[in-house]
């Protein structure tokens, strides 16, 4: 399968990552985050989701522009694998 | 519930990517091996994390929250003893007969193994019960949705009645289940359940923490609830002395082992994305890799309910916005009491409840509902709801909402898959048209998700319409799944097993699971749905301990007879089940694999952190 999920996951988590870390940003300090034990969620959890998106998709980007990448096994039949003898 | 503009924008962005996902997949979509099997060419990590999020349906968040929140750490014993210790023999023992008998879904191979009538039996079955499921999964999606008045905001400024809200919500998940599935297939399926299982890790991951923090950390969680909530082995010498009802014996030997060897070994919804892999070696990985997060998952989906009970009701002023009450299943939508109370009314509901779980409302009075002690029962289902309300800002309200709505889309998914592939290879190609090109294998393969997807929706409204239903429907899984694995066990372990017996053994378990069911009853219960219809011969102290014993029965039953009838029938000659049966079989090569790639290295640390979490937590 040529779709590597890893590309629009990660640009999905990136996206929503960067909206909450905007929204959190700009609405610092509100009241809005009496309800989250006084932490602003929205920033924190956006710049997690942001990080962890941008990862995904560069390392789906990276095994895309390096075919061998340890990440891809080669796609032989997997059913015609040798075996050995059992006991 | 007040839903902001950002909330919507994330939701409507995961909703874009799940059809994105779709329309990507549909040129890859050649074959009907590509559509029904995903070509069989995925890795090893996304088939494991899709093996987990095709469980991780609905009724598996919010149910699990709910007994978290009524049962305490006990609940884990699903996860722990219920699930694990299944996927490692799944993941060691079974899956290179899966995988290297070339069968194309579960009762392909009992057609390979046993015969043409062993393989009709479960396909009947089981296709029958995904449709089911499905239906219950998108009926229990559109309760929620309007439990927590989505999109009531929506319909009140387009002017349109409020109870067309229940239908707007099965519409709208079925036809975005339908549209990705249609296009991608299994695949698509299998993508987007990776994408959920990230969601729900996302969305809930900072519930807990955030709900942690508010009560003062794991000590003020232990300090604010009742020590026996936070043990899973205190008292389990007794059926009297812990809250399931059921002894070590029976929890071991009916969860453990029939219920869950059964649900995980057999189910063709979870096996599926195992044979979706790309090579033997990463089918037998899947359900490994799959059992490291399912062993942490209690902390993610039981432990928020333990924080509901825990959280003080009436702090922040934000005790008005958690839901008070859901309606009652059997309510028809859009009815005044169909509409769960808020405001003044909700406070009140809460007051009568425990933390954030509120009590049931009498849909036809409006009062809070009393048990025989005079104690108002809670409403559990609503623990996960209700703490996504109360610990929430908007903004990552949205994505915890977004969470939940995946995890019931890939529940409904996972099912549609599964029918698709039963229905196409084990019953079309089977019995009503053999020798087709594949290119129609596909086609069926393609419109028989409509047609799924069309079930679903009646059967939710089936679900709607009757009040006993959803118990109806559970009781007959129950009854199905019990002594399967009787079947499957002596099937790929013993080469002797027949399959005249084979048949016999589980159409016998099937009834003898029916018949204990008919002549036993729970304490407290009427005769009916829950047991007793014919006549009550045991009392069991709990629904759950019915459970697991009519398990234990079925399956000692099926495995008594088939083994019986095996010996008075002639079996098959042996180089026929090269293969299919473990003793006839080379092993897999595994010289080459580093020791942290073996399947059994892999099995034996699972084994070791699943102990140690007994240990922490017992």
């Amino acid at each position: 399968m040529s779709l590597d999920l890893r590309i629009p996951m990660g640009l999905m988590f990136t996206i929503v990552g960067a909206i909450l870390a905007i929204y959190g940003a700009i609405t610092r300090g509100s009241d809005l985050y009496q309800r989250s034990a006084g932490m602003d969620i929205n920033l924190i959890w956006g710049c997690v989701m942001l990080v962890f998106g941008l990862a995904m998709f560069l390392l789906g980007r990276y095994s895309d522009t390096h075919p061998k990448a340890p990440s891809h096994e080669p796609a032989e039949d997997p059913t015609e694998r040798p075996r050995v003898p059992g006991h | 519930m007040n839903l902001t503009t950002i909330d919507w924008l994330i939701m409507l962005l995961y909703f874009a990517f799940v059809l994105g996902i779709g329309f990507a997949l549909k040129r890859f979509m050649k074959t009907s091996k590509d559509y029904l099997q995903a070509g069989r060419a995925l890795p090893a990590w996304i088939c494991g994390l899709a093996f987990i999020s095709a469980n991780l349906g609905a009724q598996e968040v919010i149910g699990m929250g709910a007994s978290g929140a009524k049962y305490g750490i006990v609940t884990s014993h699903f996860y722990w003893i219920g699930a694990i210790p299944a996927m490692i023999f799944v993941g060691v023992f079974m899956m290179p007969f899966y995988y290297g008998s070339k069968a194309r879904s579960v009762p392909e191979f009992l057609r390979l193994r046993f015969d043409e009538k062993t393989r009709a039996w479960n396909a009947c079955s089981f296709a029958a019960m995904t449709v089911f499921s499905s239906g219950i999964s998108m009926y229990a999606m559109a309760r929620l949705i309007q439990t927590l008045h989505v999109f009531d905001k929506l319909f009140i400024s387009l002017g349109l009645p409020l109870d067309w809200i229940f239908h707007f919500a099965i519409l709208l998940s079925a036809v975005i289940v339908l549209c990705y599935i249609f296009l991608g297939g299994l695949t698509s399926a299998i993508y987007n359940e990776v994408l959920q299982f990230f969601l729900i890790v996302a969305g809930f991951l900072p519930l807990v923490w955030v709900g942690l923090k508010n009560i003062g950390g794991w000590h003020g969680l232990r300090a604010a609830l009742p020590a026996s909530y936070m043990h899973s082995w205190h008292g389990m010498g007794s059926p009297n002395t812990n809250p399931l009802g059921v002894d070590w014996f029976g929890l071991t030997a009916g969860l453990g082992f029939v219920l869950s060897f059964g649900y995980w070994c057999t189910d063709f919804l979870v096996i599926q994305t195992a044979m979706a892999a790309n090579s033997e070696e990463s089918a037998r990985r899947v359900p490994l890799i799959a059992a490291i997060p399912k062993m942490f998952f209690p902390f993610l989906v039981i432990l928020p309910g333990l924080i509901a009970i825990a959280t003080p009701a009436l702090i922040n002023g934000a005790a008005a916005s958690p839901i008070a009450s859901a309606p009652a299943v059997a309510t028809i939508p859009g009815t005044p009491a169909a509409v769960a109370v808020s405001g003044p009314k909700a406070a009140e509901n809460l007051n009568a409840g425990r933390g954030l779980i509120p009590a049931k409302v009498d849909p036809v009075s409006g009062k809070v509902m009393l048990d025989t002690h005079g104690q108002p029962v809670l409403d559990y289902d609503l623990a996960i709801p209700n703490m996504l309300l109360h610990y929430f800002p908007t903004g990552i309200l949205g994505l915890g909402l977004t969470a939940l709505l995946a995890s019931f889309m890939s529940g409904m998914a996972g099912n549609v898959t599964a029918f698709n592939t039963v229905w196409t290879f084990d019953l079309y190609q089977s019995y009503i048209n053999k020798h087709a090109s594949d290119a129609h294998y596909l086609k069926m393969g393609r419109w028989t998700t409509v047609v799924g997807i069309l079930i679903s929706m009646g059967t939710a409204y089936v679900v709607l319409g009757f009040n006993n239903i959803m118990d109806t429907l559970q009781l007959v899984f129950s009854i199905v799944n019990a002594p399967l694995f009787a079947t499957f066990l002596l099937g790929m372990f013993w080469k002797r097993t027949t399959g005249h017996a084979a048949f016999t053994g589980l159409a016998s378990g099937t009834i003898a699971a029916m018949l204990h069911h008919g002549l036993t009853l729970p304490l407290g219960d009427h005769p009916g749905i829950h047991g007793g219809w014919l006549h009550v011969i045991h009392y069991y102290p709990s629904d759950m301990a019915l459970n697991f014993w009519q398990a234990i029965f079925a399956f000692s039953i099926n495995f008594a007879l088939t083994v019986i009838i095996s010996l008075f029938t002639k079996p098959r000659p042996e180089p026929e089940l090269v293969g299919l049966v473990y003793s006839l079989t080379p092993k897999p090569v595994e010289h080459h694999m580093s020791w942290y790639e073996k399947p059994s290295n892999i099995a034996i640390g699972l084994i070791v952190l699943l102990v140690a979490l007994n240990l922490v937590f017992k």
